[in-house]
């Protein structure tokens, strides 16, 4: 064999840059991008419209009339946080739902084991090719609403709102690489695609639409009677907000909503002796994120048991043709 | 011959309860064409993902080009080039492209990996549709385009798990030819899994008969169909009229055509006998029959080509053997 001794490419970077090919330019993302940018564009004309009545000055909020951007809305149509979150996951999903079975189906899985690569090269190109993506959408949308805040207002941002939109971008990474390695799991677990995606967005559906009623219906069944006391109320309302804390669209709330209001200075219910003697000022960025790192944890740590529950039937799996 | 390029001890594989495969031990040397026949479902492509490393046999040991598969599986996959059973491609990519990819996987550099994948189209007859999406391959075409898929790596072998299944006869006899030469003029030893006799008979140096997990024999293409004709090339049958005589069952009429040669096996069912034989001598039986007192009130012949004795192979009748 004449094989001339070149420098050896690395098969990794291959299949990622061929993932990340394939999926910038399938149709499915593009219509999702479409449909995000869109809503962005929405939510930002909302945003807009009447922010100079938002921003009338006088409570400790309005120094960061920048982060308002992100969370304001005149009310015509939702603000860009509750649209990520609502969006989001059908992002994710869509990108991971036909990862391995699509490929499984075609038979091209097989002719790719045979190949001398690792066999999780490919479920780790698909999944991080997917992740490369994301992040490069959320960074670049973040900046865009910056841009056209920047254009619309005139005031640039200060270097705290900078960092905190820079985490925020981050952290919409991570909960669209949640879903995405929910859907990345259903896809090996299924052969079929169409069950793989009805899967995820029934997942989906039941958090973002039933989960609360159903929590509702449990803290009603469950609500103390009226003469209970101070602390009987609040353990109450800390039970209540933690089952709505098992749905990781919750999360991602109390997440965001600590970061682009630095005056949130507590995700729970606050005594009256609490707040006594509280200077009305914001948090630095540190205290905000020390506020939710529970729930940024609990997103990574979902995260990644998805990964490893996939990453193990993966492995374990015998690959057949077809 | 030299030492063997492929070869499995003892090799079991269980699912469960089921065994796909029963302590088989195969040798393949270098530079030969191995056909392995055998109907579906009977450890074929079983045998095929352990010698790839892509699965775990349950005992025994598994090597290729001197490497275990089973705990080496990387280094295998440098050396044998592997056609599963219905390749599939990217179907948005172009021919090339996906041979590129292949290529590039296997840790050649663009541009040589380029010039490779065109020199090999140009030699599976794809040359004219290398830019044309795989999506819109025929079957054939796609088949040709996994045995250049296959080769790119430079193989020092090649397994092809059913490479013929769907293809017009045409393009079976190319894809043959194809195979025969590569193995001819770039001494790559082949392994062919095959259901169909004509295609192995055509281009193997050597065929193992697979059947339930067993190899029940082994052997160059005569050797074996010499093995396979000395059993049963005739099924004569015969209705005997008892009414004069003493009733006859199958050890009788076995006794008594002991002089004739040739007869294999005698069986009775539904009131007519069966005889197996290896050459025609029904007027000899008929002969005998009625020099014994007896009357034939039915005789058939029926000769048996290749393909019924090789379903008979499969369908067990070598128990008694």
């Amino acid at each position: 064999m004449n094989r001339i001794a070149t420098k050896q490419v690395k098969p990794f970077g291959i299949m990622m840059r061929k993932e990340i090919s394939d999926t910038v330019k399938s149709w499915k993302f593009i219509i999702m991008l479409a449909l995000v940018l869109l809503t962005c564009m929405g939510s930002l004309y909302a945003a807009l419209d009447d922010f100079s009545a938002a921003i009338k000055g006088g409570s400790a909020d309005d120094d960061f009339f920048f982060l308002k951007l992100y969370t304001h809305s005149n009310g015509t149509l939702p603000s860009f946080l509750v649209f990520i979150n609502f969006l989001g996951p059908l992002l994710g999903i869509s990108m991971g739902f036909d990862s391995i079975n699509t490929e499984h189906n075609k038979g091209t899985l097989s002719r790719l084991l045979a190949q001398p690569i690792y066999r999780d090269y490919i479920l780790n190109a698909k999944f991080l090719a997917a992740l490369a993506v994301l992040s490069y959408l959320f960074v670049a949308l973040s900046l865009l609403v910056l841009g056209f805040g920047l254009i619309f207002i005139g005031i640039p941002p200060t270097v705290d709102e900078l960092l905190r939109i820079i985490v925020f971008s981050l952290v919409n990474t991570i909960y669209v690489g949640f879903w995405l390695n929910l859907s990345i799991l259903f896809s090996v677990k299924f052969r079929q695609t169409a069950t793989s995606a009805l899967a995820g967005i029934s997942i989906w559906l039941f958090f973002t639409i039933f989960y609360s009623m159903i929590v509702n219906l449990i803290a009603k069944g469950l609500a103390p009677v009226r003469f209970v006391s101070e602390s009987q109320m609040a353990e109450f309302q800390l039970f209540v907000q933690n089952l709505m804390r098992l749905n990781p669209g919750q999360l991602f709330d109390d997440i965001c909503t600590t970061l682009l209001r630095p005056t949130v200075r507590s995700l729970g219910p606050l005594t009256t002796e609490q707040t006594i003697g509280a200077i009305p000022s914001h948090l630095p960025l540190g205290q905000s994120l020390m506020l939710v790192w529970p729930q940024l944890l609990t997103l990574i740590g979902g995260t990644l048991l998805f990964f490893v529950i996939a990453y193990t039937m993966f492995m374990r799996r015998e690959i057949r043709s077809r | 011959m030299d030492s063997p390029v492929i070869q499995l001890n003892g090799v079991t594989k269980k699912y469960g309860d089921f065994t796909a495969v029963n302590g088989l031990e195969l040798s393949v040397y270098a530079g030969e064409i191995f056909g392995l026949l055998g109907p579906n479902g009977a450890g074929k492509s079983t045998t095929i993902l352990m010698i790839m490393g892509l699965t775990e046999p349950s005992f025994g040991v598994v090597n290729v080009c001197g490497v275990d598969s089973t705990s080496q599986p990387i280094e295998v996959k440098k050396k044998v080039g592997y056609l599963p059973e219905d390749v599939g491609f990217y179907d948005d990519l172009s021919g090339l492209d996906n041979l590129i990819y292949t290529a590039r996987l296997n840790g050649l550099e663009y541009g040589l990996a380029k010039e490779k994948a065109n020199e090999l189209l140009d030699r599976v007859g794809l040359a004219n549709d290398k830019n044309k999406k795989a999506g819109k391959y025929s079957k054939g075409m796609r088949q040709r385009l996994g045995l250049a898929d296959v080769l790119i790596k430079n193989p020092q072998v090649i397994i092809l798990d059913e490479p013929t299944t769907g293809i017009d006869p045409k393009g079976v006899q190319e894809l043959l030819s194809l195979i025969k030469k590569l193995s001819t003029e770039h001494h790559i030893t082949v392994l062919f899994s095959s259901h169909n006799l004509h295609q192995v008979q055509q281009v193997c140096d050597r065929v193992g008969i697979f059947v339930e997990g067993k190899l029940l024999a082994e052997g160059n293409v005569k050797e074996l169909s010499q093995k396979l004709f000395t059993h049963g090339m005739f099924l004569i049958e015969l209705g005997v009229d008892h009414s004069n005589a003493t009733p006859l069952d199958a050890e009788g009429l076995e006794k008594l055509l002991k002089p004739i040669k040739g007869i294999q096996k005698v069986t009775a069912s539904q009131g007519r006998f069966q005889i197996e034989c290896s050459s025609d001598i029904s007027s000899s039986i008929a002969k005998a029959l009625i020099e014994a007192k007896y009357e034939l009130n039915f005789l058939s012949k029926k000769e048996y080509g290749l393909d019924a004795i090789y379903n008979r192979y499969f369908e067990g009748g070598l128990n008694d053997e």
